[in-house]
């Protein structure tokens, strides 16, 4: 009896760990960033690092650390991918839930799955050869490795989540909503806009949220097709160089124990907050859609 | 569960530790050998390491890049057994080296003249030190400033693991870079980007614009440099401008052991060195080491 007990208090605790251990890698994480990030505000300021807009360590005169141009081109580069993959992927979704037929439905859902495999790597030489010239001779520009460049490849990578998840959304709107509105005279048209997708609002706010995340995370593209010059943009025309870049580039070859080497774990901290806040936006909108759908 | 609490301060504990103390050191296996480093040398070392194999078959080397940064790192950590670096260690990196028990030696198996690159319909034919430091370090913003067309200036130069970046920083530059230069993956992207930017400028080793025959690739300029306002500017395309030191940006490729080299490092080096290696240096587009440096080299017994 008491090996029987021994067993099912293994068992027990076995499955016990599994389960916490998204739990515990998450926290480790997030520590091991704090605790590196924290050691940079020995040296340097706080206003001096998230205001500051030269970032330069390893300089030839005097190191500065401010991360304000990284957060801008981050946000901006993630902004101008929302402002491009929104109205297409929602409008996709929407094609695809509502008024594509079977057929060209069971095309369409494999090809936009088979996007979400593409090597980020491969998107971002697209960038370099294909885009990048094409955007400089469209605009008139210099060079086309730029924001508006980033944007448009993140936009690319980040319609998959968008139209697999608002389409879920879109289809999961009770059949009755719609009949109802047939039967007040509406249109097709009319139903879409003011009743179906309405409805599925927040299941959309969920897969903006979590383009928004695939977006802000995404490295190997934006290094590669925007230039990476760490001036402050002024536009979307202008080279950015987004804090995930940053990371990449400096950790490879940062000499341990530095200021610079708990920078870069202090830039990886507030990414890590920026993209809390996004998937933390996306668990309350799905907590809505759910409570609203019952 | 009542000793939760317990059990999740524990498991948290062990992976901080794992995480904050993991892969510190790993061994490096005595056949193959690993050479990290600089870009500028990856696809010289890798043609020798090709010819090297073909010679000695038993012999594995792995050539890999990354930047003369991230190489020196690697030797530091114990990651590799040569350091391929475009510019000499800093201080900083040889006390941390030391402080780690690792005895940094030097070998200079090549020469590398820095060219400077434009688009191919770009007017002006020559710069000197002084005007180049000017237009890199960001003073000057538009090619007029200094006789050339109305075009505002657009930098190409590597990112800041990159040997070349450090090099062309301290000896040319002596000061910082412009926050406006663009900040490329490789040599490779910044050649592509300056065949579409007709205000574009940007810095390579030679070898990544000559192609097997010695002829410039297409679509691309290589300026000539004078060192100053007063002297004649000289291309680098002619190897004498470089060994004579008439071209004024050229610089020494290194590769760093652990100690002085022996075994198969040891015999690698050599071969590099030794006349045939010499003849695939020029034939990459590099240049031969002079005869000081081969008298440093005989000095630390590596050749006779």
């Amino acid at each position: 009896m008491k090996l029987q007990n021994v067993r099912e208090k293994g068992i027990h605790l076995f499955f016990f760990i599994t389960g916490i251990s998204a739990v515990i890698i998450l926290a480790g994480i997030f520590l091991m960033l704090l605790v590196n990030g924290s050691r940079t505000f020995h040296e340097v300021g706080l206003s001096d690092f998230f205001l500051g807009t030269e970032w330069n360590p390893s300089a030839y005169e005097k190191p500065s650390y401010g991360i304000l141009p990284m957060i801008v081109s981050t946000v901006m580069v993630t902004l101008g991918a929302m402002i491009i993959a929104v109205p297409l992927g929602v409008g996709t979704a929407a094609f695809i839930s509502e008024a594509a037929g079977t057929k060209t439905r069971e095309i369409l859902k494999p090809i936009i799955e088979i996007l979400a495999g593409i090597p980020s790597v491969a998107i971002g030489f697209l960038g370099i050869v294909l885009l990048g010239p094409l955007i400089a001779r469209l605009f008139g520009l210099s060079s086309g490795l730029n924001a508006i460049n980033g944007s448009i490849l993140l936009a690319v990578m980040s319609l998959p989540t968008i139209i697999s998840v608002s389409e879920d959304a879109i289809r999961a709107v009770p059949k009755d909503y719609k009949e109802a509105s047939y039967a007040l005279g509406a249109t097709r048209w009319e139903t879409l806009i003011k009743v179906t997708i309405p409805s599925a609002f927040s299941g959309i706010v969920v897969s903006v949220m979590l383009g928004v995340g695939r977006a802000l995370g995404e490295t190997m593209t934006v290094l590669m097709a925007t230039g990476n010059a760490p001036a402050m943009p002024h536009s979307f025309f202008d080279s950015v160089r987004t804090m995930t870049a940053t990371i990449a580039i400096e950790l490879g070859e940062v000499p341990y124990d530095t200021t610079h080497y708990y920078a870069l774990f202090a830039i990886g901290a507030v990414l890590f907050l920026m993209s809390f806040c996004v998937n933390l936006i996306a668990e309350i909108a799905t907590a809505r859609h759910r409570r609203e759908r019952v | 569960m009542k000793n939760t609490g317990a059990w999740i301060t524990v498991t948290l504990c062990i992976l901080l530790w794992v995480m904050t103390t993991g892969c510190q050191k790993k061994d490096i296996s005595g056949a193959s050998i690993q050479v990290k480093g600089s870009d500028t040398e990856v696809n010289l070392v890798q043609r020798m390491s090709e010819l090297f194999m073909e010679k000695h078959p038993a012999a594995a080397i792995a050539v890999t890049g990354g930047g003369s940064g991230t190489g020196i790192a690697a030797l530091i950590n114990r990651q590799t057994d040569i350091a391929n670096s475009s510019r000499a260690m800093k201080q900083e990196e040889i006390k941390r080296a030391k402080d780690k028990g690792v005895d940094p030696v030097a070998v200079v198996f090549a020469l590398d003249g820095l060219a400077l690159v434009t688009h191919q319909s770009f007017p002006l034919d020559a710069l000197n030190l002084d005007e180049l430091a000017g237009v890199f370090k960001g003073n000057i913003s538009n090619w007029k400033e200094i006789n050339g067309p109305d075009i505002p200036v657009s930098l190409y130069g590597r990112q800041s693991n990159s040997g070349t970046f450090i090099f062309f920083r301290d000896y040319v530059l002596k000061g910082d870079y412009s926050q406006n230069m663009k900040r490329m993956n490789g040599t490779a992207q910044i050649v592509e980007a300056l065949k579409q930017d007709r205000g574009g400028i940007g810095y390579v080793g030679i070898g990544y614009v000559v192609d097997r025959q010695g002829k410039v690739i297409p679509g691309i300029r290589v300026l000539n440099i004078a060192k100053d306002a007063g002297s004649q500017a000289v291309s680098p395309l002619d190897p004498e401008n470089v060994k004579s030191g008439l071209y004024p940006i050229s610089r020494p490729l290194y590769q760093y052991t652990n100690g002085v080299p022996a075994g198969r490092a040891l015999e690698f080096i050599q071969f590099e060195l030794s006349d045939e290696g010499q003849k695939i240096v020029v034939k990459e587009g590099y240049y031969p080491v002079t005869s000081e440096y081969m008298e440093a080299n005989k000095m630390l017994g590596i050749t006779q």
